[in-house]
Protein backbone atom coordinates (compact mmCIF):
# COMPACT_ATOMS: atom_id res chain seq x y z
CA UNK A 1 0.00 0.00 0.00
CA UNK A 2 2.84 2.02 -0.19
CA UNK A 3 4.18 4.35 2.76
CA UNK A 4 2.11 5.88 5.83
CA UNK A 5 -0.29 8.68 4.70
CA UNK A 6 -0.42 11.99 7.15
CA UNK A 7 -3.17 14.01 8.46
CA UNK A 8 -2.53 17.77 8.71
CA UNK A 9 -4.77 20.26 9.21
CA UNK A 10 -5.74 22.96 7.56
CA UNK A 11 -7.98 25.30 9.77
CA UNK A 12 -11.52 22.85 10.94
CA UNK A 13 -13.18 22.33 7.71
CA UNK A 14 -10.21 20.82 5.58
CA UNK A 15 -8.23 17.66 6.13
CA UNK A 16 -5.36 16.97 4.12
CA UNK A 17 -3.97 13.66 3.67
CA UNK A 18 -0.82 13.64 2.59
CA UNK A 19 1.16 10.99 0.55
CA UNK A 20 4.26 12.02 -0.56
CA UNK A 21 5.83 15.40 -0.76
CA UNK A 22 6.81 15.27 -4.87
CA UNK A 23 5.24 14.40 -8.14
CA UNK A 24 5.24 10.92 -8.96
CA UNK A 25 2.99 8.44 -10.54
CA UNK A 26 3.05 6.13 -7.85
CA UNK A 27 1.77 8.56 -5.23
CA UNK A 28 -0.61 10.49 -7.44
CA UNK A 29 -2.35 7.07 -7.76
CA UNK A 30 -3.01 6.28 -4.65
CA UNK A 31 -3.92 10.19 -3.87
CA UNK A 32 -6.69 9.11 -7.01
CA UNK A 33 -7.29 6.13 -5.61
CA UNK A 34 -8.34 7.25 -2.05
CA UNK A 35 -10.46 10.28 -4.07
CA UNK A 36 -12.63 7.32 -5.73
CA UNK A 37 -13.02 5.57 -2.62
CA UNK A 38 -14.35 8.67 -0.88
CA UNK A 39 -16.51 10.45 -3.60
CA UNK A 40 -18.09 6.26 -3.85
CA UNK A 41 -18.75 6.34 -0.05
CA UNK A 42 -20.55 9.34 0.30
CA UNK A 43 -19.74 10.47 3.80
CA UNK A 44 -22.36 12.58 5.34
CA UNK A 45 -20.42 15.91 6.22
CA UNK A 46 -17.79 15.45 3.63
CA UNK A 47 -17.98 18.72 1.06
CA UNK A 48 -15.96 18.35 -1.34
CA UNK A 49 -12.22 16.52 -2.38
CA UNK A 50 -9.49 18.33 -3.97
CA UNK A 51 -6.73 15.72 -5.50
CA UNK A 52 -3.39 17.02 -6.35
CA UNK A 53 -0.29 15.58 -7.09
CA UNK A 54 0.65 14.13 -4.23
CA UNK A 55 -2.65 14.88 -1.65
CA UNK A 56 -5.81 15.19 -1.32
CA UNK A 57 -7.48 18.06 0.57
CA UNK A 58 -10.90 16.94 2.22
CA UNK A 59 -13.20 19.77 2.81
CA UNK A 60 -15.75 18.76 5.56
CA UNK A 61 -18.44 20.47 7.74
CA UNK A 62 -16.80 19.80 11.15
CA UNK A 63 -20.59 20.18 12.70
CA UNK A 64 -21.60 16.85 10.65
CA UNK A 65 -18.61 15.10 10.75
CA UNK A 66 -15.83 15.18 13.56
CA UNK A 67 -11.86 15.34 12.63
CA UNK A 68 -11.52 12.38 14.42
CA UNK A 69 -14.53 9.76 12.77
CA UNK A 70 -13.17 11.65 9.31
CA UNK A 71 -9.87 10.14 9.78
CA UNK A 72 -10.70 6.75 11.03
CA UNK A 73 -13.44 6.49 8.19
CA UNK A 74 -10.47 7.89 5.79
CA UNK A 75 -7.74 5.01 6.83
CA UNK A 76 -10.39 2.00 6.97
CA UNK A 77 -11.49 3.35 3.01
CA UNK A 78 -7.26 3.65 1.99
CA UNK A 79 -6.77 0.24 3.16
CA UNK A 80 -9.50 -1.18 1.56
CA UNK A 81 -8.43 0.47 -1.24
CA UNK A 82 -6.49 -0.91 -4.73
CA UNK A 83 -4.71 1.32 -6.95
CA UNK A 84 -6.24 0.12 -10.26
CA UNK A 85 -9.73 0.26 -9.39
CA UNK A 86 -10.61 3.37 -11.91
CA UNK A 87 -12.18 3.16 -15.51
CA UNK A 88 -9.13 5.08 -16.98
CA UNK A 89 -9.70 6.58 -20.64
CA UNK A 90 -6.69 7.61 -23.58
CA UNK A 91 -7.84 10.60 -25.57
CA UNK A 92 -6.08 11.32 -28.58
CA UNK A 93 -6.49 15.34 -28.92
CA UNK A 94 -5.87 17.25 -31.91
CA UNK A 95 -3.32 19.72 -31.25
CA UNK A 96 -1.84 22.05 -33.73
CA UNK A 97 2.02 23.56 -33.26
CA UNK A 98 2.26 25.51 -36.25
CA UNK A 99 1.91 28.78 -36.32
CA UNK A 100 -0.44 31.34 -35.42
CA UNK A 101 -0.72 28.84 -32.89
CA UNK A 102 2.50 27.49 -31.39
CA UNK A 103 3.91 30.97 -30.55
CA UNK A 104 6.75 29.99 -28.35
CA UNK A 105 7.57 26.64 -30.74
CA UNK A 106 10.72 28.06 -32.03
CA UNK A 107 12.22 29.80 -29.00
CA UNK A 108 11.64 26.36 -26.95
CA UNK A 109 13.06 24.27 -29.50
CA UNK A 110 16.50 26.83 -30.02
CA UNK A 111 16.42 26.63 -26.24
CA UNK A 112 16.42 22.71 -25.92
CA UNK A 113 18.85 22.68 -28.72
CA UNK A 114 16.22 20.90 -30.93
CA UNK A 115 14.48 21.36 -33.97
CA UNK A 116 10.67 22.91 -33.76
CA UNK A 117 10.03 19.60 -36.08
CA UNK A 118 11.95 17.45 -32.97
CA UNK A 119 9.65 19.10 -30.54
CA UNK A 120 6.54 18.36 -32.46
CA UNK A 121 7.47 14.91 -33.01
CA UNK A 122 8.41 14.27 -29.01
CA UNK A 123 5.84 16.34 -27.60
CA UNK A 124 2.74 14.18 -30.08
CA UNK A 125 4.40 11.09 -29.53
CA UNK A 126 4.15 11.21 -25.77
CA UNK A 127 1.74 9.78 -23.57
CA UNK A 128 0.49 12.19 -20.64
CA UNK A 129 -0.95 11.32 -17.80
CA UNK A 130 -3.83 14.04 -15.93
CA UNK A 131 -2.17 14.32 -12.65
CA UNK A 132 -4.65 16.86 -11.68
CA UNK A 133 -6.06 20.29 -12.69
CA UNK A 134 -5.36 23.81 -10.87
CA UNK A 135 -4.77 27.30 -11.37
CA UNK A 136 -7.72 28.17 -12.86
CA UNK A 137 -10.74 26.42 -14.61
CA UNK A 138 -10.29 23.32 -16.87
CA UNK A 139 -6.26 23.55 -16.75
CA UNK A 140 -4.82 20.31 -16.98
CA UNK A 141 -1.28 19.64 -15.75
CA UNK A 142 0.39 16.84 -17.47
CA UNK A 143 2.77 14.31 -16.12
CA UNK A 144 5.07 12.42 -19.01
CA UNK A 145 6.74 15.06 -20.87
CA UNK A 146 10.17 13.58 -22.38
CA UNK A 147 13.36 14.52 -20.79
CA UNK A 148 14.49 16.38 -23.82
CA UNK A 149 11.75 18.70 -23.78
CA UNK A 150 12.19 19.45 -19.66
CA UNK A 151 12.38 23.15 -20.07
CA UNK A 152 12.56 25.77 -16.87
CA UNK A 153 9.69 28.52 -16.43
CA UNK A 154 10.50 32.03 -18.71
CA UNK A 155 12.04 33.91 -16.21
CA UNK A 156 9.11 36.59 -16.93
CA UNK A 157 5.41 35.95 -17.70
CA UNK A 158 4.51 36.36 -20.95
CA UNK A 159 1.21 38.12 -22.80
CA UNK A 160 -1.95 35.96 -21.94
CA UNK A 161 -2.07 32.56 -23.73
CA UNK A 162 -4.82 31.89 -25.92
CA UNK A 163 -7.56 29.75 -24.62
CA UNK A 164 -6.72 25.76 -24.94
CA UNK A 165 -3.41 26.79 -25.43
CA UNK A 166 -1.19 23.59 -24.80
CA UNK A 167 1.91 24.82 -22.50
CA UNK A 168 5.44 23.36 -21.27
CA UNK A 169 7.69 24.31 -18.91
CA UNK A 170 9.22 22.56 -15.28
CA UNK A 171 8.88 18.89 -16.28
CA UNK A 172 5.18 19.53 -17.53
CA UNK A 173 3.09 19.87 -20.08
CA UNK A 174 -0.21 21.73 -19.48
CA UNK A 175 -3.72 22.83 -21.52
CA UNK A 176 -4.60 26.72 -20.56
CA UNK A 177 -8.50 26.69 -21.39
CA UNK A 178 -8.78 30.41 -19.97
CA UNK A 179 -6.03 33.00 -21.60
CA UNK A 180 -3.76 33.58 -18.41
CA UNK A 181 -0.89 35.35 -18.39
CA UNK A 182 1.87 32.34 -17.82
CA UNK A 183 5.63 31.59 -17.20
CA UNK A 184 5.09 28.61 -19.37
CA UNK A 185 5.81 28.31 -23.01
CA UNK A 186 3.13 28.10 -25.51
CA UNK A 187 3.93 25.33 -28.08
CA UNK A 188 0.47 24.77 -30.06
CA UNK A 189 -3.20 24.54 -29.21
CA UNK A 190 -6.13 22.32 -29.28
CA UNK A 191 -9.00 23.12 -31.28
CA UNK A 192 -11.06 20.88 -28.82
CA UNK A 193 -13.14 22.32 -25.94
CA UNK A 194 -11.77 20.60 -22.98
CA UNK A 195 -13.89 23.48 -20.83
CA UNK A 196 -17.49 23.92 -21.67
CA UNK A 197 -19.92 25.24 -19.09
CA UNK A 198 -22.90 23.29 -20.05
CA UNK A 199 -22.10 20.96 -21.79
CA UNK A 200 -22.44 17.08 -20.15
CA UNK A 201 -19.72 17.16 -18.83
CA UNK A 202 -18.13 20.18 -18.61
CA UNK A 203 -14.68 18.95 -18.03
CA UNK A 204 -13.63 16.65 -20.87
CA UNK A 205 -10.83 14.05 -19.28
CA UNK A 206 -10.32 13.09 -15.82
CA UNK A 207 -7.65 13.43 -13.54
CA UNK A 208 -6.29 10.01 -14.09
CA UNK A 209 -6.47 9.75 -17.70
CA UNK A 210 -4.04 9.68 -20.29
CA UNK A 211 -3.70 12.12 -23.06
CA UNK A 212 -1.52 12.26 -26.47
CA UNK A 213 -1.79 14.90 -29.22
CA UNK A 214 -2.40 14.23 -32.72
CA UNK A 215 -0.59 17.04 -34.88
CA UNK A 216 -2.83 18.63 -37.58
CA UNK A 217 -1.73 21.40 -39.75
CA UNK A 218 -3.96 25.58 -38.89
CA UNK A 219 -5.85 24.72 -41.78
CA UNK A 220 -7.17 21.73 -40.02
CA UNK A 221 -7.15 23.60 -36.82
CA UNK A 222 -9.86 25.65 -38.40
CA UNK A 223 -11.96 23.28 -39.88
CA UNK A 224 -11.84 21.57 -36.25
CA UNK A 225 -12.17 24.72 -34.35
CA UNK A 226 -15.51 25.65 -36.15
CA UNK A 227 -16.81 21.63 -35.50
CA UNK A 228 -15.93 22.18 -32.08
CA UNK A 229 -18.12 25.48 -31.45
CA UNK A 230 -20.84 23.71 -33.19
CA UNK A 231 -20.57 21.39 -30.43
CA UNK A 232 -19.00 18.33 -31.53
CA UNK A 233 -16.64 16.58 -29.40
CA UNK A 234 -13.33 16.13 -31.59
CA UNK A 235 -11.37 14.12 -29.04
CA UNK A 236 -11.63 10.58 -29.17
CA UNK A 237 -11.55 8.10 -25.79
CA UNK A 238 -10.79 4.74 -25.37
CA UNK A 239 -10.93 2.82 -22.36
CA UNK A 240 -7.39 1.38 -20.91
CA UNK B 1 -44.85 38.37 -6.39
CA UNK B 2 -43.73 40.77 -9.01
CA UNK B 3 -40.57 41.02 -10.98
CA UNK B 4 -38.25 43.97 -10.89
CA UNK B 5 -34.69 44.92 -11.04
CA UNK B 6 -32.13 46.97 -8.54
CA UNK B 7 -30.20 49.10 -11.43
CA UNK B 8 -27.11 50.55 -9.92
CA UNK B 9 -26.40 54.09 -10.08
CA UNK B 10 -22.78 54.15 -8.56
CA UNK B 11 -20.55 51.24 -7.69
CA UNK B 12 -16.71 51.43 -7.02
CA UNK B 13 -14.64 48.48 -7.90
CA UNK B 14 -14.65 44.71 -6.33
CA UNK B 15 -18.91 44.59 -5.51
CA UNK B 16 -20.16 41.37 -7.34
CA UNK B 17 -23.04 38.89 -6.57
CA UNK B 18 -22.08 36.36 -4.73
CA UNK B 19 -23.67 33.16 -3.53
CA UNK B 20 -23.07 30.22 -1.12
CA UNK B 21 -20.23 29.81 -3.73
CA UNK B 22 -19.37 27.70 -6.09
CA UNK B 23 -19.05 23.50 -4.83
CA UNK B 24 -17.51 20.68 -6.42
CA UNK B 25 -15.48 21.92 -9.15
CA UNK B 26 -12.30 22.58 -6.94
CA UNK B 27 -11.06 19.15 -8.39
CA UNK B 28 -11.23 21.35 -12.24
CA UNK B 29 -9.84 23.99 -11.16
CA UNK B 30 -12.67 26.25 -10.72
CA UNK B 31 -12.34 28.54 -7.43
CA UNK B 32 -15.52 28.44 -5.15
CA UNK B 33 -15.52 32.31 -4.53
CA UNK B 34 -19.05 33.07 -2.89
CA UNK B 35 -18.65 35.70 0.05
CA UNK B 36 -15.70 36.83 1.77
CA UNK B 37 -17.62 37.16 5.26
CA UNK B 38 -19.93 34.02 5.09
CA UNK B 39 -21.70 34.43 8.12
CA UNK B 40 -22.90 38.01 7.28
CA UNK B 41 -24.06 36.65 3.40
CA UNK B 42 -26.17 33.88 5.69
CA UNK B 43 -27.45 36.43 8.12
CA UNK B 44 -28.80 38.73 5.49
CA UNK B 45 -30.67 35.96 3.69
CA UNK B 46 -31.92 34.69 6.54
CA UNK B 47 -33.45 37.99 8.22
CA UNK B 48 -35.46 37.74 4.83
CA UNK B 49 -36.20 34.15 5.50
CA UNK B 50 -34.24 33.17 2.28
CA UNK B 51 -32.26 30.26 1.95
CA UNK B 52 -28.60 31.17 3.76
CA UNK B 53 -27.01 30.70 0.66
CA UNK B 54 -28.84 32.43 -1.70
CA UNK B 55 -27.25 35.45 -4.00
CA UNK B 56 -27.08 38.93 -2.64
CA UNK B 57 -24.96 41.83 -3.54
CA UNK B 58 -22.17 42.09 -2.23
CA UNK B 59 -21.03 45.58 -1.54
CA UNK B 60 -16.89 46.39 -1.29
CA UNK B 61 -15.31 49.60 0.55
CA UNK B 62 -16.10 51.43 -2.78
CA UNK B 63 -19.62 51.82 -2.07
CA UNK B 64 -22.98 51.25 -4.16
CA UNK B 65 -25.90 53.60 -4.91
CA UNK B 66 -29.44 51.41 -6.22
CA UNK B 67 -32.48 52.13 -7.00
CA UNK B 68 -35.24 50.00 -7.48
CA UNK B 69 -36.80 49.40 -11.03
CA UNK B 70 -40.48 47.59 -11.54
CA UNK B 71 -41.77 46.96 -8.13
CA UNK B 72 -40.75 48.10 -5.08
CA UNK B 73 -38.27 45.60 -3.00
CA UNK B 74 -37.69 44.45 0.31
CA UNK B 75 -33.79 44.08 1.54
CA UNK B 76 -31.54 43.13 3.93
CA UNK B 77 -28.58 44.87 4.18
CA UNK B 78 -25.48 43.81 7.17
CA UNK B 79 -21.87 42.91 7.08
CA UNK B 80 -19.90 45.94 7.72
CA UNK B 81 -20.90 49.12 9.59
CA UNK B 82 -21.51 50.93 6.61
CA UNK B 83 -23.05 54.48 6.29
CA UNK B 84 -27.08 53.23 4.80
CA UNK B 85 -29.04 56.00 3.36
CA UNK B 86 -32.37 55.40 2.24
CA UNK B 87 -33.01 58.80 0.22
CA UNK B 88 -31.79 61.38 2.75
CA UNK B 89 -32.35 59.20 5.93
CA UNK B 90 -29.29 57.62 7.77
CA UNK B 91 -30.11 54.11 8.86
CA UNK B 92 -28.62 51.19 11.36
CA UNK B 93 -26.05 49.72 9.36
CA UNK B 94 -27.93 45.99 9.71
CA UNK B 95 -31.34 46.72 8.40
CA UNK B 96 -34.09 45.73 6.91
CA UNK B 97 -36.21 48.06 4.60
CA UNK B 98 -38.57 48.37 2.07
CA UNK B 99 -37.16 50.19 -1.21
CA UNK B 100 -39.65 52.03 -3.47
CA UNK B 101 -39.06 53.13 -7.23
CA UNK B 102 -37.67 56.32 -7.02
CA UNK B 103 -35.98 56.51 -4.01
CA UNK B 104 -32.03 55.92 -3.73
CA UNK B 105 -30.37 53.69 -1.30
CA UNK B 106 -26.96 54.43 -0.80
CA UNK B 107 -24.61 52.15 0.73
CA UNK B 108 -20.96 53.63 1.82
CA UNK B 109 -17.83 52.00 4.03
CA UNK B 110 -17.21 53.91 7.33
CA UNK B 111 -14.46 52.88 9.47
CA UNK B 112 -15.16 49.24 10.50
CA UNK B 113 -15.94 46.54 8.41
CA UNK B 114 -15.13 46.04 4.36
CA UNK B 115 -18.27 44.17 3.44
CA UNK B 116 -21.87 44.88 2.89
CA UNK B 117 -24.08 42.48 1.82
CA UNK B 118 -27.40 43.08 0.05
CA UNK B 119 -30.38 40.20 -0.10
CA UNK B 120 -33.25 40.60 -1.78
CA UNK B 121 -36.72 39.36 -0.88
CA UNK B 122 -37.08 37.74 -4.02
CA UNK B 123 -34.52 35.83 -6.14
CA UNK B 124 -31.94 37.47 -8.18
CA UNK B 125 -32.36 35.90 -11.58
CA UNK B 126 -28.96 35.62 -13.35
CA UNK B 127 -27.84 32.59 -15.37
CA UNK B 128 -26.24 29.61 -12.75
CA UNK B 129 -22.38 28.64 -13.72
CA UNK B 130 -21.52 25.36 -12.85
CA UNK B 131 -24.21 25.21 -10.33
CA UNK B 132 -23.53 28.66 -8.54
CA UNK B 133 -24.10 32.37 -9.17
CA UNK B 134 -21.47 33.92 -7.45
CA UNK B 135 -18.75 36.10 -9.23
CA UNK B 136 -14.96 35.00 -10.23
CA UNK B 137 -14.04 38.20 -11.91
CA UNK B 138 -10.86 36.24 -12.84
CA UNK B 139 -11.78 33.49 -14.69
CA UNK B 140 -15.04 35.71 -15.48
CA UNK B 141 -17.77 33.12 -14.03
CA UNK B 142 -21.06 33.75 -12.80
CA UNK B 143 -22.57 37.04 -11.73
CA UNK B 144 -23.59 39.46 -14.06
CA UNK B 145 -21.48 38.41 -17.15
CA UNK B 146 -18.40 37.21 -15.23
CA UNK B 147 -18.05 40.37 -13.57
CA UNK B 148 -18.24 42.95 -11.09
CA UNK B 149 -21.00 45.59 -11.35
CA UNK B 150 -20.74 48.75 -12.71
CA UNK B 151 -23.01 51.80 -13.26
CA UNK B 152 -25.75 51.71 -15.48
CA UNK B 153 -26.02 47.34 -14.80
CA UNK B 154 -29.47 45.88 -13.59
CA UNK B 155 -29.60 42.95 -11.31
CA UNK B 156 -33.02 41.20 -12.35
CA UNK B 157 -34.99 40.37 -9.24
CA UNK B 158 -37.89 37.64 -9.49
CA UNK B 159 -40.63 35.91 -7.32
CA UNK B 160 -40.09 39.67 -5.45
CA UNK B 161 -42.60 40.28 -1.84
CA UNK B 162 -44.96 42.63 -2.51
CA UNK B 163 -46.06 43.04 1.28
CA UNK B 164 -45.17 46.00 2.98
CA UNK B 165 -42.20 45.92 5.77
CA UNK B 166 -41.35 48.26 7.90
CA UNK B 167 -38.08 49.25 8.92
CA UNK B 168 -36.17 47.14 11.55
CA UNK B 169 -32.66 46.72 12.86
CA UNK B 170 -31.28 43.10 12.00
CA UNK B 171 -29.51 41.78 15.29
CA UNK B 172 -26.53 39.28 15.42
CA UNK B 173 -24.72 39.72 17.74
CA UNK B 174 -22.12 37.27 16.21
CA UNK B 175 -21.52 40.20 13.27
CA UNK B 176 -19.65 41.99 15.89
CA UNK B 177 -16.04 43.34 14.98
CA UNK B 178 -13.87 43.24 18.03
CA UNK B 179 -9.98 43.70 18.87
CA UNK B 180 -9.66 40.25 19.67
CA UNK B 181 -6.88 37.87 17.64
CA UNK B 182 -7.90 36.26 14.87
CA UNK B 183 -7.75 32.29 15.83
CA UNK B 184 -5.48 29.78 13.75
CA UNK B 185 -5.04 25.82 13.63
CA UNK B 186 -1.18 25.78 12.84
CA UNK B 187 -0.81 23.69 9.19
CA UNK B 188 -0.77 22.41 6.80
CA UNK B 189 2.81 23.45 6.40
CA UNK B 190 4.14 24.94 10.09
CA UNK B 191 7.17 21.89 9.57
CA UNK B 192 8.45 24.34 7.23
CA UNK B 193 9.20 26.55 9.69
CA UNK B 194 11.33 26.47 12.93
CA UNK B 195 10.21 27.05 16.15
CA UNK B 196 11.11 30.51 16.68
CA UNK B 197 9.19 31.80 13.37
CA UNK B 198 6.37 30.09 14.33
CA UNK B 199 6.47 31.95 17.58
CA UNK B 200 7.51 34.90 15.36
CA UNK B 201 4.65 34.45 13.45
CA UNK B 202 2.66 34.74 16.51
CA UNK B 203 3.49 37.50 18.72
CA UNK B 204 4.13 39.92 16.18
CA UNK B 205 1.41 42.65 15.34
CA UNK B 206 0.83 42.10 11.39
CA UNK B 207 -0.66 45.28 9.30
CA UNK B 208 -2.98 44.34 6.72
CA UNK B 209 -1.99 45.36 3.21
CA UNK B 210 -3.67 47.35 0.98
CA UNK B 211 -2.46 44.78 -1.53
CA UNK B 212 -5.67 43.02 -0.50
CA UNK B 213 -8.68 42.03 -2.44
CA UNK B 214 -10.84 38.79 -2.78
CA UNK B 215 -8.00 36.56 -3.52
CA UNK B 216 -5.89 37.11 -0.63
CA UNK B 217 -5.15 40.16 1.98
CA UNK B 218 -1.52 40.91 2.06
CA UNK B 219 0.27 41.08 5.60
CA UNK B 220 3.54 43.11 6.21
CA UNK B 221 5.76 42.65 8.94
CA UNK B 222 9.19 41.56 10.28
CA UNK B 223 9.29 38.53 7.55
CA UNK B 224 9.62 34.97 8.42
CA UNK B 225 12.20 32.97 7.22
CA UNK B 226 11.78 29.62 6.13
CA UNK B 227 13.28 26.39 7.17
CA UNK B 228 12.95 24.10 3.81
CA UNK B 229 12.71 26.90 1.28
CA UNK B 230 9.33 28.25 -0.20
CA UNK B 231 8.31 26.10 -2.79
CA UNK B 232 6.44 22.88 -2.06
CA UNK B 233 4.64 20.69 -4.98
CA UNK B 234 1.12 22.02 -4.86
CA UNK B 235 -1.68 21.05 -2.45
CA UNK B 236 -5.14 22.35 -1.76
CA UNK B 237 -5.73 25.45 -0.22
CA UNK B 238 -8.49 25.97 2.62
CA UNK B 239 -10.37 29.53 3.36
CA UNK B 240 -7.94 31.44 5.61
CA UNK B 241 -5.00 29.44 4.70
CA UNK B 242 -1.97 31.86 5.83
CA UNK B 243 0.66 30.91 2.87
CA UNK B 244 4.53 32.35 3.29
CA UNK B 245 5.92 33.05 0.21
CA UNK B 246 9.20 33.52 -0.57
CA UNK B 247 8.96 37.34 0.44
CA UNK B 248 8.80 35.99 3.88
CA UNK B 249 5.07 37.81 4.28
CA UNK B 250 2.34 36.21 4.80
CA UNK B 251 -0.87 36.07 2.23
CA UNK B 252 -4.52 34.99 3.86
CA UNK B 253 -6.01 33.25 0.90
CA UNK B 254 -9.96 34.74 0.64
CA UNK B 255 -12.80 33.44 -1.28
CA UNK B 256 -11.05 34.17 -4.55
CA UNK B 257 -8.13 31.95 -3.96
CA UNK B 258 -7.43 29.13 -6.41
CA UNK B 259 -8.35 25.69 -5.37
CA UNK B 260 -4.37 24.82 -4.88
CA UNK B 261 -0.83 26.47 -4.88
CA UNK B 262 2.41 25.63 -3.89
CA UNK B 263 3.73 27.98 -1.08
CA UNK B 264 3.86 26.59 2.52
CA UNK B 265 1.07 27.39 4.43
CA UNK B 266 2.22 28.53 8.59
CA UNK B 267 -1.50 28.26 9.71
CA UNK B 268 -5.62 28.40 8.46
CA UNK B 269 -8.53 30.64 10.00
CA UNK B 270 -10.61 29.23 11.91
CA UNK B 271 -13.85 29.12 9.76
CA UNK B 272 -15.62 30.93 12.70
CA UNK B 273 -12.96 34.03 12.42
CA UNK B 274 -13.42 34.03 8.70
CA UNK B 275 -15.66 36.86 8.85
CA UNK B 276 -13.74 39.36 11.03
CA UNK B 277 -11.04 38.39 9.11
CA UNK B 278 -12.51 39.64 6.05
CA UNK B 279 -13.98 42.98 7.41
CA UNK B 280 -10.52 44.16 8.24
CA UNK B 281 -9.89 47.49 6.45
CA UNK B 282 -5.91 48.06 4.91
CA UNK B 283 -3.49 49.48 8.05
CA UNK B 284 -5.76 46.96 10.71
CA UNK B 285 -3.44 45.35 12.92
CA UNK B 286 -3.75 41.54 13.36
CA UNK B 287 -2.36 39.34 16.10
CA UNK B 288 -3.00 35.55 15.40
CA UNK B 289 -3.68 32.97 18.23
CA UNK B 290 -3.61 29.14 17.84
CA UNK B 291 -6.63 27.10 19.30
CA UNK B 292 -7.21 23.45 19.00
CA UNK B 293 -9.23 22.24 16.33
CA UNK B 294 -12.14 21.32 18.86
CA UNK B 295 -12.18 25.30 19.99
CA UNK B 296 -12.60 26.42 16.48
CA UNK B 297 -15.84 24.22 15.83
CA UNK B 298 -16.71 25.32 19.85
CA UNK B 299 -16.99 28.50 18.19
CA UNK B 300 -17.92 27.48 14.57
CA UNK B 301 -20.84 25.95 16.58
CA UNK B 302 -21.97 28.91 18.35
CA UNK B 303 -22.33 30.63 15.47
CA UNK B 304 -23.97 27.94 13.65
CA UNK B 305 -26.65 27.75 16.75
CA UNK B 306 -27.07 32.18 16.16
CA UNK B 307 -27.99 31.35 12.64
CA UNK B 308 -30.28 28.62 13.27
CA UNK B 309 -32.43 30.36 15.68
CA UNK B 310 -34.80 32.71 13.94
CA UNK B 311 -33.27 35.92 13.09
CA UNK B 312 -34.51 38.86 15.32
CA UNK B 313 -35.35 41.44 14.11
CA UNK B 314 -36.07 45.00 15.84
CA UNK B 315 -39.05 47.64 14.60
CA UNK B 316 -37.40 51.01 14.29
CA UNK B 317 -40.01 53.53 14.57
CA UNK B 318 -38.01 56.29 14.41
CA UNK B 319 -37.45 57.79 11.19
CA UNK B 320 -33.99 60.16 12.62
CA UNK B 321 -31.47 58.28 14.66
CA UNK B 322 -29.32 59.41 17.41
CA UNK B 323 -25.30 58.27 16.03
CA UNK B 324 -24.89 55.58 18.71
CA UNK B 325 -28.02 53.75 17.27
CA UNK B 326 -26.20 54.23 13.61
CA UNK B 327 -23.09 52.17 13.78
CA UNK B 328 -25.56 49.25 13.61
CA UNK B 329 -22.92 46.89 15.28
CA UNK B 330 -22.80 49.20 18.36
CA UNK B 331 -27.10 48.80 18.36
CA UNK B 332 -26.58 45.21 17.75
CA UNK B 333 -23.83 43.97 20.36
CA UNK B 334 -22.93 46.95 22.66
CA UNK B 335 -26.80 48.39 23.12
CA UNK B 336 -28.61 45.77 23.02
CA UNK B 337 -26.63 42.53 23.69
CA UNK B 338 -23.07 42.17 24.99
CA UNK B 339 -22.80 38.76 23.94
CA UNK B 340 -19.77 38.75 21.18
CA UNK B 341 -18.91 35.17 19.67
CA UNK B 342 -16.35 33.45 21.06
Amino acid sequence: MGAPVRFLDSGDTALVVEFGAAIDQAVNERVLALDAALSAADIPGVVELTPTFRSLMIHYDPLRIDRAALVARTLELQSQTTVAARALRRWTIPCCYDLPHGEDLAEVASRLNLSPDQVVDLHSKAVFRVYMYGFAPGFAYLGGLPEALAIPRRAQPRPPHPVNAVLMAGGMSLIGTVAMPTGWWVIGRTPERMYAPGRVPEFLVSVGDEIRFDAVDAESFDRLEARAAAGETLARAEAL
Amino acid sequence: MSGGALRILQVGPGTTVQDGGRRGYLRYGVTAAGPMDPFALATANLALGRPRDAAVIEVSLSGLEVEAVGCGLTLAICGGAFDIRLGSTRLPSAVVLRLEPGTRLSIRASEIGAWAYVAVAGRIDLPAVLGSLSTHTRSGLGGLAGRGLVAGDSVPVVEADDSAVGLMAIHAPWLAQNAASIRVVLGPQDDYFAPEQIQAFLTQGWTLSSRSDRMAYGLTGVPLVHAKGHDIVSDGIAHGAIQIPGSGLPFVLMADRQPTGGYPKIATIISADLGRMAQLQAGAIVHFEVVPVADAVAARRRIEDGLAAKIALIPLIRTAFPSELLLGLNLISGVVDGQEPG
